[in-house]
């Protein structure tokens, strides 16, 4: 946020020149005449959206306190009271706090295989040559352009052979696969601008390449670490193709696709609270790490695509 | 820095490229092949069919609705979105009136609470944001034509997702809210980048905020526009596509395949009609939509680069 607000370093000392030239009358008569009503239309429309934005979100914590009555009755009222049995109700009958260990331990174990498997594979196509490098580098890249659909079909039947279908660790393997390419791409470009004389002195007093690897380059990169590393948990949090394919056994329902399936099956038995709650305990922790990674999320997303 | 090189390198690639080869290319590279097969992926058992798949495909009504919807999904929601966003962020980093003793070029007053807040829904799985609008989109009693009935329109009350002529706009303005977001933060940061006295320059030729952005800031932000397009683009052809589709719209892919889209299509005729082989076929041809999409693209986008 700060790079935005403050852009070009313009002085603002009186009696610099850019001062003066801002007094220049052309400058000034164009910015009044345009200024009001146009400020008026943009700020509304900004705040439109403002609203459209939080109203969804707002309107379902208020949702997930009601009962079920006056869900349907009116939806935009306020809750008479606050029914948190609905949410002890999705915590417990509703599986939602298995679904939610499911989808720690899968996020947690690809999480850390991701950005470990990734920092190694980046730093050895950034600071090394030899043949294929480029062959190796280009193929990890290609992965974040075709459509996944394409290779769905053909991995449900190699994992299928595998006896991983169905598995928390299995889906962890797919997970870093599939996140590997977008790791692979960042961490490179990151361990390219880290100096390479440390790195160097660490080899010329003894220690193996491996250990240069963890103990000297691998602190340096935890900037860049923390960066794709919110990335990774928010797409990996948020899978839905993925486990609806590979990961078909209720009990190893991950969030999104548990609260999908709860979804059709609340259709009959009609506990829409419950799941209103459900829907609001899946958003709440993205939304937290969101707000306090704010800066750090930012950077993560938009630095690969700026490049 | 030769000693242990090698072994060190093919060490530190082995499970990484081992992973990614297995799970990723191999499959990718087996569905160009199974596409050739009558393989239903239920048995084992399968020969050899040549072009058999593809001539169905070109004969196959739902494949052409679906092709369609994808095209309109690759075109539609990345324009309207990058529009939304690039108009947001202008006015977020670029819009503001000067204050006394600020910086020259200042966005409007509450922008950094606009780039948190727009923000929010990019970060929800795109499958709550899809389950929270099937629910604000109930005839009966969603909220938006609860909303509607509040503000006095109560005799405006579409079906939504229900009426076919609705449901593919309804499922495309979800995936519009939740990335705009995303844009407008990328732009921030790119027009952050754009130097300040280019701005004062316009400012004192006195362009207008409109003449600005068309004439400074898009110019400098192309590169990034074009390169968001090609990602949105490939989003809304693949995962964030399936997502919606599959879980507002009924069926899945709404009455009379309305909504369908070549993901979909592809998941529906592998795991629910036991189709394999005619899935990666229909697969095959959502690589080529996507490949076109981007070379498209690429192509019509292509201007001088400039330098700054």
């Amino acid at each position: 946020m700060k790079t935005t607000e403050t852009p070009a370093p313009v002085p603002a000392e009186p009696g610099t020149p850019v001062l003066k030239t801002e007094a220049s009358p052309g400058g000034l008569r164009q910015g009044k005449k345009e200024g009001t009503a146009l400020n008026v239309f943009s700020h509304g429309v900004l705040v439109i959206w403002a609203i459209m934005v939080g109203m969804p979100l707002v309107w379902a914590v208020m949702t997930s306190f009601k009962d079920d009555a006056s869900i349907f009755g009116s939806p935009w009222s306020l809750p008479d009271k606050l029914n948190f049995d609905n949410w002890s109700r999705a915590w417990s009958q509703a599986h939602m706090s298995d679904y939610f260990l499911n989808t720690v331990l899968v996020v947690g174990g690809s999480l850390i295989g991701t950005l470990v498997l990734g920092s190694m594979a980046a730093y050895v196509l950034a600071r090394f040559e030899f043949p294929g490098n480029r062959f190796i580098y280009y193929l990890f890249i290609g992965g974040m352009s075709f459509p996944i659909m394409l290779a769905l079909v053909p991995l449900f039947y190699v994992v299928d052979n595998m006896g991983l279908l169905n598995t928390i660790h299995g889906l962890i393997l797919v997970y870093i696969a599939y996140s590997l390419p977008f790791t692979v791409f960042f961490l490179t470009a990151f361990f390219r601008t880290l100096p390479s004389s440390v790195a160097e002195a660490a080899f010329v007093d003894g220690a193996s390449h491996t250990r240069t690897f963890f103990q000297v380059m691998l602190p340096m990169a935890k900037p860049g670490l923390i960066s794709v590393g919110i990335f990774n948990f928010l797409g990996q949090w948020n899978q839905y193709m993925l486990p609806t394919v590979l990961n078909t056994d209720p009990d190893k329902h991950v969030l999104t696709q548990g609260l999908v399936q709860l979804a059709v099956s609340q259709g009959y038995k009609g506990d829409w609270s419950g799941l209103f709650a459900g829907l609001v305990m899946a958003m709440l922790p993205v939304l937290a790490a969101y707000i306090i990674f704010q800066r750090q999320v930012v950077q993560g997303l938009t630095a690969g695509a700026l490049k | 820095m030769q000693h242990g090189k090698y072994r060190f390198i093919v060490g530190f690639l082995a499970v990484p490229l081992g992973l990614y080869a297995l799970f990723v290319v191999w499959p990718f590279i087996q569905s160009i092949y199974y596409s050739f097969t009558d393989w239903t992926g239920l048995s084992p058992e399968f020969e050899m069919v040549g072009f058999d798949n593809y001539s169905r495909m070109l004969d196959d009504d739902i494949f052409w609705k679906s092709l369609w919807h994808s095209v309109l999904f690759a075109l539609l929601v990345p324009l309207v979105t990058l529009g939304l966003a690039l108009f947001f962020s202008f006015m977020i980093n670029v819009g503001g009136r000067k204050r006394k003793g600020g910086p020259v070029i200042t966005g409007v007053r509450g922008s950094g609470f606009y780039k948190i807040a727009y923000f929010f829904p990019q970060v929800l799985s795109i499958a709550i944001v899809a389950l929270l609008f099937q629910f604000a989109y109930n005839p009966d009693s969603g909220a938006v034509n609860s909303l509607l009935r509040g503000i006095g329109l109560g005799s405006v009350q579409p079906l939504w997702l229900g009426d076919p002529n609705l449901a593919l706009w309804c499922v495309m303005a979800v995936l519009v809210w939740s990335t705009v977001g995303f844009f407008v933060v990328l732009f921030s940061a790119g027009m952050a980048s754009i130097p300040g006295e280019l701005y004062e320059a316009a400012l004192l030729d006195g362009a207008s905020r409109f003449t600005t952005f068309f004439k400074v800031t898009l110019p400098l932000l192309w590169d990034t526009v074009q390169s968001g397009w090609v990602y949105m683009g490939i989003l809304a052809l693949g995962a964030e596509s399936f997502a919606v589709v599959q879980i507002m719209t009924v069926g899945p892919g709404g009455p009379d395949y309305s909504t369908s889209v070549m993901v979909l299509y592809v998941y529906q005729k592998a795991f629910r009609d036991g189709q394999a082989a005619y899935a990666t076929t229909i697969g095959v041809a959502l690589l080529l939509v996507t490949l076109a999409f981007a070379a498209l693209v690429m192509k019509l986008g292509r201007r001088e680069r400039l330098e700054y």
